[in-house]
């Protein structure tokens, strides 16, 4: 079964963690991408960029505007996410526990499972 | 444990008395039936029960006298051998699908990859890493491991086969068919061991299953339900090989659950229209099922085909023991029953929230969109009719 890991994260914690904090957020990513790699259970990550680079396309009263900015003014944003198929419920929950972001304080992990996948280059018939 | 064994032991001398009345009322106005199918159904309920009475009795034996069943000669087939190594216990089932699908069934990395919608990298990690496993505990396998293994293969086989039936996510047109290749797998493994009756049972099965399988989508790929499936379309030589099985099988007095499943099936296949079904018989294999398994799944199961035979409210009661046990939490099966029930007794309310409940707790897309159908038309009172 696939499950989407959301980081959901704070930008103010962020910008208030320490060098130290900071450095092991880094080093725990790459480790836990190491072990779900090995594991065989990583389908993808992607990291991004700030809610602030984000814009937003909608109809509003019958025409589609486009508004610059987040969706939702709030106070936490999907930082990020993890694609992973893992056998049960219980190890995705596990894998979340091992990202750095849930012993920070104010982030956390989202798991919601996945029911539909296409392209990632999945799907491509085989070369030969 | 013994309580838990004699726990089921209970269960299924209920069925076994249920049976004997319903032979006992049945048989005597409804005559031999003519049909094979029909046949093999009479000679499923009388197996069944005399089957369960023998192998009770036969255990009750070996406890009291501390023996074990003699030790069966193991099989010389590599195939066979392999299969058994790639279930081996410290793999997880995903694990053991791959390597049983590269190693015994021969198919690529990249098709493996493809039918389970997973980078190739990541499938070649896994199979690499399962590979790894097994080769440290060696292929020499005791008597009793050779038997835990076996019902593990089957599983794995079993889990295959519902993997491509039920394509539970998207890129259907490009999956390799493991319905064919989980047939094909166990056509094998029968083919080594003739003698073992859930083989056959989990052969006939699949067979009966897949059966059905043309005309459980529409043209537009949406669900259809056994009741409004086309029958004629139904592949009837599948079936009659499958029924071929049974018969062969069921004499033996050898139960197990992949017999009574495709008991089950073939009592589906038996009837002409989704009106004609035996559902009496149904919850009876059903029964039988509970007390192999002990899955609240299979309760479930029951509790539909007791609606069916005894109308919608004795069902509900049924689900009402069942519906609060945790390992059917936030599982979307109770309310999906309850909605169907409901509908039947006429409580369009009722039915459509748990329609709607249900349609949002399932991981299928497939089965989601027939749950937020079946909410709207029960809705728009085109629901099914209320019967009993």
């Amino acid at each position: 079964m696939k499950y989407l890991l959301i980081m959901q994260i704070d930008p103010t914690v962020l910008e208030n963690l320490t060098a130290e904090q900071s450095k092991a957020i880094e080093a725990g990513h790459g480790a836990f991408i190491d072990t779900i790699t090995k594991s065989g259970e990583l389908i993808g990550t992607q990291a991004l960029a700030d809610p602030s680079r984000s814009a937003v396309v909608a109809s509003r009263g019958g025409t589609t505007v486009v508004t610059d900015g987040p969706f939702v003014e709030a106070k936490e944003y999907m930082g990020g996410f993890y694609v992973v198929d893992t056998e049960t419920e219980e190890r995705v929950r596990e894998l979340a526990a091992m990202i750095p972001d849930t012993a920070i304080e104010g982030l956390a992990v989202e798991i919601r499972p996945v029911v539909f996948t296409m392209g990632f280059g999945l799907t491509e018939p085989e070369a030969s | 444990m013994l309580v838990a064994r004699y726990r089921q032991f209970d269960l299924c001398e209920d069925a076994v008395q249920e049976a004997l009345l319903a032979a006992a009322t049945q048989w005597p106005s409804q005559g031999v039936p003519a049909e094979p199918v029909g046949w093999l159904v009479t000679v499923a309920r009388r197996r069944l029960t005399d089957l369960w009475r023998s192998e009770s009795a036969r255990r009750r034996r070996e406890e009291e006298s501390g023996f074990d069943p003699p030790p069966e000669v193991p099989g010389v087939d590599d195939s066979l051998q392999v299969l058994l190594m790639c279930v081996h216990p410290d793999l997880s089932d995903a694990s053991r699908i791959a390597l049983t699908l590269r190693a015994v069934g021969g198919l690529t990395t990249a098709e493996i990859a493809r039918a389970f919608l997973v980078p190739e990298a990541t499938m070649a990690q896994r199979i690499s890493r399962a590979k790894a496993t097994i080769t440290k505990g060696g292929g020499v396998f005791t008597v009793d491991l050779r038997a835990e293994r076996l019902a593990a293969a089957l599983h794995v086989l079993y889990l295959i086969f519902n993997e491509g039936y039920t394509a539970s996510e998207g890129g259907v047109l490009t999956r390799v068919d493991l319905c064919a290749e989980a047939i094909r797998l166990t056509r094998m493994l029968r083919r080594t061991l003739p003698a073992d009756s859930e083989v056959a049972g989990l052969l006939a099965l699949m067979l009966l299953t897949d059966s059905r399988r043309e005309t459980r989508t529409d043209a537009d790929g949406h669900l259809v339900p056994l009741a409004d499936q086309d029958r004629s379309r139904w592949d009837r030589d599948q079936i009659a090989e499958a029924v071929a099985l049974l018969e062969e099988v069921l004499p033996r007095r050898e139960l197990g659950e992949y017999q009574v499943q495709a008991a089950i099936a073939a009592v589906h296949a038996e009837a002409a229209t989704d009106a004609d079904t035996d559902w009496a018989q149904i919850e009876l294999l059903y029964r039988l099922l509970e007390g192999l398994t002990g899955s609240p799944v299979v309760t479930l199961n029951r509790a539909v085909a007791l609606g069916m035979a005894a109308g919608p409210q004795a069902g509900l009661d049924l689900l009402d023991t069942v519906a609060a046990d945790p390992r059917l939490a936030r599982h979307h099966r109770p309310d999906a029953v309850r909605a169907h029930l409901l509908e039947r007794l006429g409580d369009r309310d009722g039915a459509r929230e748990c329609y709607r409940r249900a349609a949002r707790a399932t991981l299928n897309r497939a089965e989601q969109r027939y749950l937020e159908d079946r909410a709207r038309r029960v809705q728009d009172g085109r629901g099914a009719p209320p019967s009993h």
